[in-house]
């Protein structure tokens, strides 16, 4: 009885919900000759994980914040553990798709007949677990490991196929976030450290008054460019290169888990390190965010051009990852609009890839030329595709428009109105970019040879599709969560 | 009694074992006395740095003379500190040995490998705890002459040109050595380290006091392989038996920089060595050169083995960086890299020496397909490699945190972002084996390589793990470079 309340204690908690996918990944290796029972180790595990969440949850809303110290490497600088509300956020949108999504996975890996399939589901396992581990991370050394863990767990997914392409794809990404985060971010790490003595989280920052506003505004790019991971333009290529892994990788990893993981770690850093009020007042902010708006624009319009599903996909995640990055700058209603934002666009995104894998698995193909006609065929899978776009987009009756209200709250709220319009924009750009897909698929007449006999996607993707795009609508309804955990991290 | 004599036994009992290993004939039986002779310096090392770390410097007077006449053995913070990393990679080497050698080198040349390794022991482990300049350069040509032995005895025939290269260089830097102690003791007329360093306090002006220092600045420097004074070390690591290159990639360096830490902090002092004399700025300019040309020609190498060998000298150029600052952090960072190099180095060369074992060879191509046929040999070259490109949780990441800390306490920027970007370049050597071992197939007709034995894969494990171990639990690390570094700064400029 003791026993057992001490495990779930919730700094207990933390390390269990950590280790638990680490263990499932052996049991995977362990019963990779059976595919059902290791698929079973892989849902139990991730269903468990979610439930463990949930106490911690309660915890957070209740005021709590638990932490532990799991070792000491640096004198005053510990690899620690803490859950706040936004990292409880991320924790729980990483927690609650990875069971969907290994649904969807086991669906697409046998319909798709992919190879090294007990290899996949490991790695999968462990990135989740990389991915918790970011969301706890107690101080922003412990987040660099484990956001550096993330980029190495994740290459062998990348680079999942095994082909030239693949490996090509893989010098992208690791390059790419291996190079940013050691010449930018470790540097911003190191000067931070020697500025404050410090890399703990603290409400309100830790760098006020520590330096010039110019050497600041330094540091300050060089967080914003060495966080790789958050896309952010010119360092946004890795993105559509890790487009080459199998779809499930792309649907949790690079719509959530490792963006999510560069998004969040700038919300970090200007909630806990910089302070929102310090960032306001620093001169580079304005060119900075200008930049950031550059970048949204600027993808929106890559994406119109891309006929590869997967690459818009990937170029559409690049440009609202930018509006994240945005709230980052505007102060606390910005970073309460970016953390609605990671949830929101979860979710829309989630369900486009669900989407684009389930017309590869079922249709074979990739181009969105190609889709003429297919609606009729696959209607619950185009059905889903127009609710996750609709989120993407921000109109109502999807989650999505929350997310945006805040954020153009947050730009009226500084007098931006550049990057208010900005935001306007895009979100015609979307519609641009997005709409066509399952309109042509509804409304185009296709070439009736080529579409016949295709058939709905395996049953476990439909299921896996329909829970997110019902999702999208329901935090329409239901945001109040959210919204409460995101008001507690600012305020 | 023996306790008293522990100074003195770390180097006795290796050179009194050299000829009975030489006697025993037998490679199993020069092998097993080997790596008795490696632990009991293990455990003589590390009851002399805990010694040292509770009571202070030790200091033991040879044969009763007392110093400053007599050569006093003297053992502070930094140089047990250097007896142990030289001790432990002995003994792990040792571990591994036995099967490599037994592949490599013929049966009747073993024992002449075990007897030349113990000498090489020997005059490492002398050059460290000895307190009289004149008594370094003796065992300075003990550990180089038994060094050259060992590198040609590699099976290679070119091992035989690289032990003449290394030959003529090792010399020509062990006669810079000489001179300069030469010349100071023309000076001073003490061999005494300690004594030497009271007396030339006075002597910054004069002319023969500054070519001693210029003589063993240049000296050292040969023997540490510092670029440009580098070329004698790709082909000697190269071309030595497997085991030799583990051994000398993790010590034999160090121990050059320890020599190089002596003379400069405690002999000299770092007011003379860094105010007086502009040592700060050519070691760091030199030190650059190193990371970036080091790094750079690793990138384009085919032989592994020479692809390590240049990082080495990329890595000793981290070390003099940190050395160049002359402040404590600077010190800590080179120290700590000292003994977190030694254990990545080590490890990745056991795990060539594996590979080694099992393929017949070490080039690109002998990496293809491995990641499947070798994987824990091939896993342990990739958390080797995570860590000489410094990922966070290993040893590589300490040294790289303390070194771009000291050079942003010195205000040099431009330092910091080299040194970031310098172990970027280390990504792209290491992934090129990644790519051969994980996404190549072994060519056509190749033999069926298997996983290498225990015998040598739990001896790299040791190292690999220490090399994980030790990037997240740092207490001994940087307490003892801590403590060492504080030692350098201390003498020599108080007097």
């Amino acid at each position: 009885m003791i026993a057992s309340e001490m495990l779930m204690a919730p700094e207990i908690l933390m390390p269990v919900i950590l280790v638990l996918p680490v263990i499932a990944a052996i049991l995977i290796r362990v019963t990779g000759n059976n595919p059902n029972l290791r698929e079973t180790v892989t849902l139990i595990t991730s269903v468990i994980v979610f439930l463990l969440l949930i106490p911690l949850a309660a915890e957070v809303l209740s005021g709590g914040r638990p932490t532990l110290i799991l070792a000491e490497p640096f004198p005053g600088m510990p690899l620690q553990l803490t859950l706040e509300p936004l990292g409880m956020i991320f924790a729980l949108i990483a927690g609650f798709l990875w069971p969907i999504t290994s649904i969807y996975a086991i669906g697409y890996m046998r319909g798709h007949h992919e190879e090294n399939q007990t290899r996949f589901f490991m790695l999968f396992a462990l990135a989740i677990s990389v991915t918790l581990g970011v969301a706890f991370s107690g101080n922003l050394f412990t987040l660099f490991v484990f956001y550096e863990l993330l980029t190495l767990s994740t290459y062998p997914l990348v680079t999942h196929a095994g082909t030239e392409a693949a490996r090509k794809a893989g010098r992208v990404y690791l390059g790419i976030l291996i190079g940013t985060s050691v010449a930018f971010l470790l540097l911003a790490l190191i000067w931070t450290w020697f500025l404050a003595g410090t890399l703990d989280f603290i409400p309100g920052g830790i760098l006020e008054g520590t330096a010039s506003p110019a050497m600041l505004s330094v540091l300050l790019l060089l967080f914003f460019f060495g966080v790789g991971k958050a896309a952010l333009m010119p360092f946004h290529r890795w993105l559509p290169a890790a487009m080459v892994a199998p779809t499930p990788v792309s649907a949790l990893l690079h719509a959530v888990a490792v963006v999510k993981a560069g998004v969040f770690t700038l919300l970090k850093v200007s909630l806990y390190i910089f302070g929102p009020e310090l960032i306001l007042g620093l001169p580079v902010t304005e060119f900075l965010s200008y930049l950031v708006a550059a970048s949204i624009l600027l993808a929106s319009l890559v994406a119109m051009t891309k006929n590869n599903l997967k690459a818009r996909l990937a170029y559409s995640t690049i440009s609202q990852l930018g509006y994240i990055t945005l709230g980052a700058l505007l102060g606390v209603t910005g970073i309460l609009g970016g953390s609605l934002h990671i949830v929101m666009h979860a979710f829309g995104k989630i369900t486009l890839f669900f989407a684009a894998g389930a017309i590869l698995v079922a249709a074979h193909k990739t181009q969105i030329s190609q889709l003429d006609g297919l609606g009729r065929r696959m209607p619950v899978t185009f059905a889903a595709f127009t609710l996750g776009a609709l989120s993407i987009i921000g109109l109502p009756p999807t989650g999505g428009m929350w997310s945006k209200w805040y954020l153009l709250q947050a730009t009226l709220e500084t007098h931006q109105l550049v990057l208010l319009a900005t935001l306007l924009i895009s979100s015609l750009l979307n519609i641009a970019y997005l709409l066509p897909i399952p309109l042509r698929a509804f409304f185009a007449k296709g070439n009736t040879d080529q579409t016949a006999g295709i058939q709905e996607a395996p049953l476990l993707c439909l299921i896996a599709i329909s829970i997110t795009s019902v999702m999208c609508v329901a935090l329409f309804f239901f945001p109040q969560f959210w919204y409460e955990l995101a008001s507690m991290a600012v305020r | 009694m023996i306790a008293a004599n522990l100074p003195a036994l770390q180097v006795v009992i290796p050179l009194l074992a050299a000829p009975l290993a030489l006697m025993l004939r037998r490679g199993s039986l020069s092998h097993l006395l080997a790596l008795l002779v490696s632990v009991v310096s293990l455990l003589i090392s590390y009851s002399l740095l805990q010694a040292v770390l509770t009571s202070g410097p030790i200091s033991y007077a040879m044969g009763g003379w007392e110093p400053p006449w007599g050569i006093e053995y003297r053992v502070d913070a930094i140089n047990a500190f250097v007896l142990l990393i030289v001790s432990v990679i002995g003994t792990v080497v040792m571990l591994a040995a036995r099967t490599s050698v037994a592949a490599e080198i013929q049966e009747k040349k073993q024992s002449l490998f075990y007897t030349a390794y113990l000498l090489c022991l020997a005059g490492l482990l002398g050059i460290t705890t000895t307190g009289d300049a004149f008594n370094v350069f003796v065992f300075l040509e003990i550990s180089s002459l038994s060094t050259y032995i060992l590198v040609s005895l590699g099976r290679d025939r070119r091992a035989l040109t690289a032990a003449f290269q290394y030959l003529i260089m090792g010399t020509i830097g062990a006669t810079f050595i000489l001179i300069g102690v030469g010349l100071l003791y023309m000076t001073t007329g003490t061999l005494n380290m300690l004594d030497m360093a009271a007396r030339l306090a006075p002597l910054t002006d004069s002319r023969t006091v500054q070519a001693a220092f210029a003589f063993l600045a240049v000296g050292t420097s040969l023997k540490l392989a510092l670029f440009p004074l580098h070329l004698w070390l790709p082909n000697a690591y190269t071309y030595a038996p497997s085991m030799a290159s583990a051994f000398l990639a993790a010590t034999s360096t160090k121990v050059a920089v320890y020599v190089m830490l002596r003379f400069f902090f405690t002999i000299f002092g770092v007011e003379f060595s860094f105010d007086v004399m502009p040592l700060g700025i050519i070691f760091m300019a030199l030190a650059l050169l190193a990371i970036f040309a080091g790094s750079l020609v690793a990138i384009f190498q085919d032989n592994v083995k020479r692809l390590l060998a240049y990082s080495s000298i990329a890595q000793v150029g981290y070390m003099m960086l940190g050395v160049s600052f002359a402040t404590q952090t600077g010190l800590v960072a080179a120290i700590l890299h000292l003994f977190n190099h030694a254990m990545m180095k080590g490890g990745l060369f056991l795990a060539l020496a594996a590979v080694c074992y099992s393929t017949g060879g070490t080039s690109i191509a002998n990496f293809r397909g491995l990641g499947k046929t070798m994987p824990w040999t091939m896993m342990a070259i990739v958390l080797g490699g995570l860590s000489l490109i410094g990922v966070p949780l290993t040893v590589g990441f300490v040294s790289k945190w303390y070194l771009v800390l000291a050079a942003l306490e010195q205000g040099y920027w431009p330092v910091a972002v080299l040194v970031l970007l310098g172990s970027l370049l280390a990504v792209i050597y290491i992934w090129k084996l990644v790519e051969a071992a994980y996404f190549q197939a072994p060519d056509e007709g190749a033999v069926v390589v298997k996983e290498a034995p225990l015998s040598l894969l739990l001896p790299t494990w040791i190292l690999i793990g220490a090399s994980i171990y030790f990037g997240i639990d740092t207490n001994l690390t940087v307490s003892a470079a801590e403590s060492a570094a504080a030692a350098l700064l201390g003498t020599g400029v108080q007097p």
